[in-house]
């Protein structure tokens, strides 16, 4: 189905906010926003029917352009904001967005507990390997090596994947996906919204202005070039040694799973709750 | 009889080649140079301002490959429907 660039102006944007919008030139973000309003014009729900939480960052400033129910909550804490909506209205679509280093670093926490927890949310995290916004700090997911404000001579220290330890925190769904891949991107949020339980997307995006100037990696067309020539899907993937696999990056649905739901569960201890009270509340 | 084998080795000229028109709202580009670095017929080209414009829109195969990448919500690719006379006013 395609889906023109000006339904998604008309249908999906603020237009009391000023644009164009404040990323830079060739920024991944805006691609991903396409991307995921892609997604929600497929599921055809109401716009009333969904809710955007963001934290702070680069990221965090998508929902404010975004015509739904939206949230721009404090750092790392776009996923407790997402939990209490989604625990008093269980009924809403509710969407995390986050960047790597407000889900992994300041929000860590909540994000392995919001995976072990397994409420029926999406997040989607965008990776750039960088805090953009704050002056091109490393993050936790800064490669070693790699050059930027806070490790001039180069990164002492390991990254690790967004993806894998969503996996291992009990997430039902994980997918991964780059800018370049932008239609494999909007199939996998939208899959990611329809499954009933804790999906992660991850998004590696480009930050040429804060990563890829200190890199050397080129602007906004060089990195995402990169992304294509780097990328493996996960079928081909699985055929590839390790030794072969360094330095790519896996994309498509790395874990999909059925696993009891929080919400449902605490609807039944209610229950039986009720039933051991002898039906009194 | 024809197999279906034989039904999808049409040759071009069987086809009516379908064409496309972009169009750019330059007011919401920051010519960031995606659409003009990627597009597989490289006719996407800067005009004066780094922003881009097509010449020859008749070479476009429609991938819509920009407008999928385009941050800036600046790109739609449709395609071309007849002139009318509406059009003109």
């Amino acid at each position: 189905m395609v889906i023109p660039a000006q339904t998604l102006r008309h249908t999906f944007l603020r237009h009391n906010k000023k644009f164009p919008h404040v990323w830079c030139p060739g920024c991944g973000n805006g691609i991903i926003m396409a991307a995921l309003l892609r997604a929600i014009y497929r599921l055809d729900v109401s716009k009333d029917d969904i809710v955007l939480a963001s934290g702070i960052g680069c990221s965090g400033r998508m929902p404010t352009y975004l015509d739904f129910n939206t949230l721009h909550t404090t750092h790392g804490r776009a996923l407790t904001f997402a939990t209490g909506v989604k625990l008093a209205r269980p009924s809403l679509n509710v969407v995390a967005i986050m960047g790597d280093g407000d889900a992994t670093a300041i929000g860590g926490n909540h994000f392995i507990h919001a995976a072990r927890r397994n409420l029926n949310l999406t997040a989607i995290i965008i990776n750039n390997s960088i805090y953009g916004m704050t002056g091109g700090q490393y993050s936790p997911t800064t490669p070693f090596g790699a050059r930027s404000t806070t490790s001039v001579y180069g990164h002492i220290e390991h990254d690790f994947s967004i993806a894998e330890l969503a996996v291992t925190a009990g997430a039902s769904f994980v997918a991964r996906a780059t800018v370049y891949h932008a239609e494999l991107m909007d199939r996998l949020i939208e899959q990611a919204i329809r499954k009933r339980g804790f999906a992660v997307v991850e998004v590696i995006s480009n930050c040429h202005v804060q990563y890829g100037r200190r890199n050397n990696l080129g602007g906004a067309v060089e990195m995402i070039r990169r992304f294509k020539e780097q990328a493996v899907h996960v079928d081909r993937a699985e055929k590839m040694s390790a030794e072969e696999l360094r330095g790519k990056i896996t994309i498509g649905v790395l874990t999909d799973r059925e696993l009891p739901i929080s919400t449902e569960e605490y609807k039944k201890v209610r229950e039986r709750a009720r039933a051991a009270r002898g039906g009194k509340v | 009889m024809t197999t279906p084998q034989e039904k999808t080795t049409t040759t071009a000229a069987d086809r009516k080649k379908k064409l496309y028109d972009v169009s750019f709202y330059h007011d919401w580009c920051k010519a960031c140079g995606i659409c003009m670095a990627f597009c597989p017929r490289e006719i996407i080209l800067a005009d004066r301002a780094g922003k881009p414009e097509i010449t020859d829109p008749d070479r476009c195969v429609g991938c819509r490959f920009c407008e999928l990448h385009c941050p800036d919500f600046a790109i739609t690719v449709s395609e071309r429907t007849p002139r009318r006379r509406r059009n003109d006013v």
